[in-house]
């Protein structure tokens, strides 16, 4: 029941779009599909459901391989394409009538009313889907990529253009399915690989460039913590640097500096407030973000 | 493949375009039966629905390729189409579905033309002084002619994600496979291969099938006629994963 990537190419005339990459995803652990735009993630993802074959390489679907047994594959997988392409002339509920028709559902007036209370599209079910706001639209895209309870969904950049309330509900919701089904999905807001994914694989120029769990990639690149600290009168670069593992220290404004260091440095940097009669007005640590680690491996 | 059918029949409800289309056609060949005094039938002196059957292809040559060419171009288009392909549909449920559709619109702006039949066969000298076997292959051979010309609509719909390039494509196509061959066919020194042109081109074949006399080889032609550009269409679709 997962996602099985085995040196997956991708090669087009004049660039290779993917280049021979590898990766699994199971059930039970959403994977973060990550990487700049113009990496190959939307190609990654178009070979997993079947709309262009891959050069070379092998993946298969819930062991069911992605060329061979591309119907089979199609039958497990829901898919939210990038841009969310919707029939929008359609009404909401024809549109999933539509799916899950080609799903040949059993029943199917039940399940498109679960469906449309999952997503939250319940104010909105009566209206032609050309009428909906982005947000709605997206939800619409993601109700119809699971309305047949697929056992892997792969979703394309599923949370753009989504405002902070919805953003929290679609990623709940996400995180909900993940629980029990293999999900892959591609975004460029860190902050929402942090908080839902377990695994993470960032890509490239086509190719993988770190593939781990969340927390080990973190703990692994992280360059170390940043320390944004105020006193109430002047202090110099020079007695800052005194402090034990500060590598680097710059000034940020009149009495607010930023210090890097290779370690935790809250007690010393106190300690050090206290042996030179200064008032800690304000603290702030950081560890480096997975941001920066996207920087890092991307740049 | 039902489903696909039934979703582009609903498709040209909500967007008019059935009814444009039926309204459109049952205008056109009334004005030009009943009304316009060259071809209408109360001034021809004959009990025939004759000009009915001739400019029926010609009001087709425009309304099918109309009808068809959103099918595949706007799903490009729109990139709809990348959700139907993702669907565990093969690419000839799709063919066939949106060709399936194509076609049943076609027989629904023919079904009123039954009316004009009636109202003729009633209007006989003596009623019922009406060649029913011509006008019954006639309408055989005017579906067939629908189906291969919505195969080229369909067919032109898949190479071009303009609707409007698509619609210019199909009719010229429609254009020449109905009447082309024949006009080429006339070029004085080409001999004993005018014959067989003639045979390539729809009209010598819906001229048979309306003489009343279904024919195996008309009905093959037509039928052969279609799939190859429904085998096309199939070709065009799977160039993607080339």
């Amino acid at each position: 029941m997962s996602v099985i990537v085995e040196q997956l190419t991708k090669q087009y005339q004049h660039q290779t779009a993917v280049n021979s990459i590898s990766f699994e995803a199971h059930p039970g652990r959403i994977m973060g599909f990550l990487g700049p735009n113009g990496a190959g993630k939307s190609t990654t993802m178009k070979m997993l459901t079947g709309f262009i074959p891959p050069s070379s390489g092998k993946a298969s679907v819930c062991g069911f391989d992605i060329v061979e047994q591309s119907l089979e594959v199609r039958k497990h997988i829901g898919y939210l394409p990038e841009h969310n392409p919707l029939y929008l002339e359609m009404y909401v509920k024809e549109s999933l009538a539509f799916t899950a028709a080609m799903h040949k559902l059993k029943n199917p007036t039940k399940r498109i009313a679960e469906v449309i209370e999952m997503v939250g599209l319940n104010v909105e079910q009566h209206k032609k889907i050309g009428q909906l706001s982005k947000g709605y639209r997206q939800r619409v895209g993601l109700a119809q990529a699971i309305i047949h309870d697929p056992q892997v969904l792969i979703l394309d950049e599923p949370t753009t253009g989504l405002d902070p309330n919805q953003l929290a509900e679609i990623r709940g919701l996400i995180k909900n399915i993940g629980k029990e089904k293999t999900v892959i999905f591609s975004t460029h807001i860190m902050q929402e690989v942090e908080a839902i994914c377990d695994q993470v694989v960032i890509i490239n120029k086509g190719l993988i460039v770190a593939n781990d769990n969340t927390s080990n990639l973190k703990n692994l690149l992280s360059g170390g913590f940043t320390f944004y600290v105020e006193f109430d009168n002047s202090v110099s670069e020079e007695q800052l640097m005194t402090i034990e593992s500060v590598n680097a220290v710059q000034q940020v404004n009149n009495h607010e500096w930023k210090l890097s260091s290779t370690a935790d440095i809250r007690k010393q940097v106190f300690d050090f407030a206290k042996s030179n009669d200064l008032a800690l007005l304000s603290s702030k640590q950081e560890e480096s973000s997975l941001e920066d680690i996207f920087r890092n491996l991307t740049q | 493949m039902y489903t696909i059918l039934k979703k582009e029949i609903s498709g040209f409800l909500s967007s008019m375009v059935a009814y444009v289309t039926i309204i459109f056609f049952l205008v056109i060949t009334g004005l030009f039966l009943w009304v316009f005094p060259d071809s209408s039938i109360l001034d021809y002196g004959y009990a025939g629905l004759d000009s009915l059957f001739y400019i029926a292809p010609y009001v087709f040559m425009f309304l099918i390729p109309a009808i068809t060419m959103r099918s595949f171009a706007e799903e490009k288009k729109e990139g709809t189409f990348e959700l139907l392909s993702t669907s565990p549909i093969t690419d000839w449920q799709i063919i066939l579905g949106k060709f399936g559709a194509g076609l049943l619109l076609v027989v629904f702006a023919l079904i009123p033309t039954i009316v004009y039949y009636y109202s003729v066969y009633e209007l006989g000298a003596t009623p019922g002084n009406l060649d029913s076997g011509a006008v019954t292959g006639s309408y055989i051979g005017l579906l067939l002619l629908g189906a291969a010309f919505t195969a080229i609509g369909i067919f032109s719909s898949s190479i071009t994600n303009n609707q409007i390039v698509a619609f210019i494509i199909a009719v010229f196509l429609c254009f020449i496979a109905f009447n082309g061959f024949e006009s080429i066919s006339s070029i004085a020194s080409l001999g004993t291969l005018s014959s067989a042109l003639i045979n390539l081109g729809i009209n010598a074949h819906y001229q048979s099938v309306s003489r009343g006399v279904l024919d195996t080889r008309d009905l093959i032609y037509f039928l052969s006629f279609a799939a190859v550009f429904l085998a096309a269409t199939k070709t065009v679709l799977s160039a993607r994963k080339w």
